[in-house]
């Protein structure tokens, strides 16, 4: 082989490594759009908003803890029938239940999901119909230990695979996923609540918003090569608008106290930022896996550096 | 229990016939993957899968001549290889096929407990029980387990879970012509494996390496290991697999912390000077 000067300039993050004719090394996650990351989604403004009501109950501000409780429930029902639909048997749902199992994210979520829906779903039915108020704040407050588990296990549970990218963000996920759901819940609080008793959701939405911001931009730098889908492509494009849609949303919500216009404005950036966070998390797993150069440079060159050790 | 039992795939003597796949579809009563021409090889299975569960890859390479009249291999990176390929190349063939790992990622967050370990120490799905949640598929370092999708559940091999109860050995290694897959308990493949090894350097084929054979590497060892003659990922195998729940306590250490910032913030924000800064309206 001879030098040519038409052969393509190396590029620095040409990484150099040999495959099975460029196939995947490990599978591409499953999990369908828009179940799962809808569900993310729907359980991440569930537990938030269970933290919420909680809150907003021992603060004196009833008609915040009614609208967060009832936001809690519908957000982990909605969630539960997602993961149901999203089951290659449905119908086999409660085997989710046969067994505890804390080497499983899943099993442990199954749990806590269940947890987080009964209790949910008795907190908002007592404000609701006004039976059994004192049942139903203390199923509220249980959610305050199930909600914030509700709103992060989802972080291990896409951290503990062999995706490259999920993986390795076995640090920032859970932040970006506690953001998000911050977020999230603030959002669908501010939209649904009369303007003078939503002060506190507005600091929500507007804290969450920028710690799914800063999570997601430590993902997108901290991780070098592996880091590469959360940048490139459609989750890249994804994240880039989830990015843009959180941050504005929640300068906006700053404001959102003064005028009805603004408020409708940042709860649907901080809604649309989330889900948009969601979809390219789901996404960038899909890319990470579909290359192996992801798989293979980093474990060759954990080999090589042992080797030379 | 009874002894822990294996593969080893020697692939130094794989011709590439493609018995193994067959015995084992035929066996299993697997269905057919469809008729796929890769067009890379003769390797048209391409890949492990829900319904594949021996898998012979082919790899053909080819010398490049250089200048000076001497050959380097097909990567077209010069001689540094530990290795030459003859003027006529030389073809690899492997049979590729669940490792049954010992630490094994998709028994360990199967949360149904339909995946689960047998008194011959191999990884069996029971498909009574699996619920297609598909959470094993991406947690496989090497890809193998995957979910049927018209009948919703996971699928793999099963190291003939039946054939074993029944004193036989799998199909696999019973229709290989050549032993090039051997089956038998792990400890007496790990010592005929290394003297295969051994035996292979003495000839100067010193590019011969065990994969999978020690229990130190990231999944503990693997109950199905290999006799590679070049670097794994050239097989699609992964370099360092390492069983994904290995980090498992540090998620979760992660995420509590995450999920007490959590709480905090939102404390903050009810309990701070929230509705002075926020809102007009502040608590009654």
């Amino acid at each position: 082989m001879t030098s040519s000067t038409r052969e393509r300039e190396p590029r620095l993050d040409d990484a150099e490594f040999r495959s099975y004719y460029g196939r995947p090394v490990i599978k591409r996650p499953i999990w369908h759009v828009p179940h799962m990351p809808a569900y993310l989604y729907l359980g991440g403004l569930s537990g938030a908003s269970s933290l919420m009501a909680v809150l907003a109950r021992a603060t004196g501000r009833p008609r915040l803890a009614r609208t967060t409780r009832i936001a809690a429930a519908a957000g982990a029902a909605g969630g539960t029938v997602l993961l149901i639909a999203e089951l290659g048997r449905p119908t086999r749902f409660l085997n989710m239940l046969r067994m505890f199992k804390p080497s499983s994210p899943m099993s442990v979520g199954s749990w806590i999901l269940a947890a987080q829906g009964g209790l949910s779903a008795a907190a908002a039915a007592s404000a609701v119909t006004g039976i059994l108020p004192a049942a139903g704040d203390a199923a509220a407050l249980a959610t305050a230990v199930t909600g914030p588990l509700t709103a992060t296990y989802t972080a291990v549970l896409v951290a503990d695979t062999a995706v490259p990218a999920w993986h390795a963000g076995y640090r920032e996920l859970p932040f970006l996923f506690a953001g998000s759901a911050l977020a999230s819940a603030g959002a669908v609080a501010m939209l649904t609540t009369p303007r003078a008793d939503a002060g506190p959701a507005r600091a929500v939405a507007a804290l969450g918003a920028a710690a799914e911001t800063a999570a997601a931009t430590m993902l997108e730098r901290r991780l070098g090569l592996v880091g590469e889908p959360y940048r490139e492509g459609r989750a890249g494009r994804l994240l880039s608008a989830a990015r843009a849609l959180s941050a504005g949303g929640g300068l906006l919500a700053l404001l959102a106290g003064r005028s009805r216009a603004a408020t409708v404005a940042s709860g649907l950036a901080l809604t649309a930022g989330a889900l948009c966070t969601r979809f390219g998390i789901l996404e960038a797993g899909r890319a990470s896996a579909a290359d192996p150069k992801y798989t293979v440079v980093p474990q060759r060159e954990r080999l090589d550096a042992s080797a030379v050790r | 229990m009874a002894e822990r039992m294996g593969f080893f795939t020697d692939t130094s003597i794989c011709i590439g016939c493609k018995a193994c796949e067959v015995a084992c579809k035929e066996w299993n009563q697997l269905p057919d993957d469809g008729f796929v021409f890769e067009a890379t090889s003769y390797d048209n299975t391409g890949a492990l899968g829900a319904s594949t569960w021996r898998h012979v890859a082919f790899i053909e390479q080819q010398p490049v001549w250089t200048a000076d009249g001497t050959t380097g291999d097909g990567d077209g990176d010069g001689g540094e290889k530990p290795f030459q390929i003859g003027p006529d190349g030389r073809w690899l063939m492997s049979s590729d096929v669940c490792k049954h790992c010992t630490n094994a990622g998709c028994l360990d967050v199967c949360p149904t407990g339909a995946l689960f370990r047998t008194e011959f120490g191999t990884v069996v799905v029971q498909s009574d029980i699996c619920n297609g949640c598909g959470y094993c598929v991406p947690a496989c370092p090497f890809g193998v387990i995957a979910r049927r999708e018209d009948d919703g559940r996971a699928w793999k091999c099963t190291m003939c879970y039946d054939r074993l109860r029944g004193g036989l050995e799998p199909a696999c290694a019973k229709a290989c012509p050549t032993d090039s897959i051997q089956f038998g308990p792990l400890d007496e493949l790990r010592e005929r494996a290394a003297a295969r090894v051994a035996e292979l350097h003495a000839l100067g084929r010193t590019e011969a390496r065990l994969y999978g054979e020690s229990p130190d590497d990231g999944v503990g060892g693997m109950g199905a290991f290999f006799l590679l003659l070049d670097e794994p990922e050239v097989y699609g195998l992964p370099p360092d697999p390492v069983v994904p729940t290995r980090n498992l306590p540090a998620m979760w250490r992660w995420a509590g912390a995450a999920a007490l910032t959590m709480a905090g913030a939102v404390a903050l924000s009810f309990l701070g000077s929230s509705d002075r800064l926020l809102g007009r309206g502040g608590p009654r």
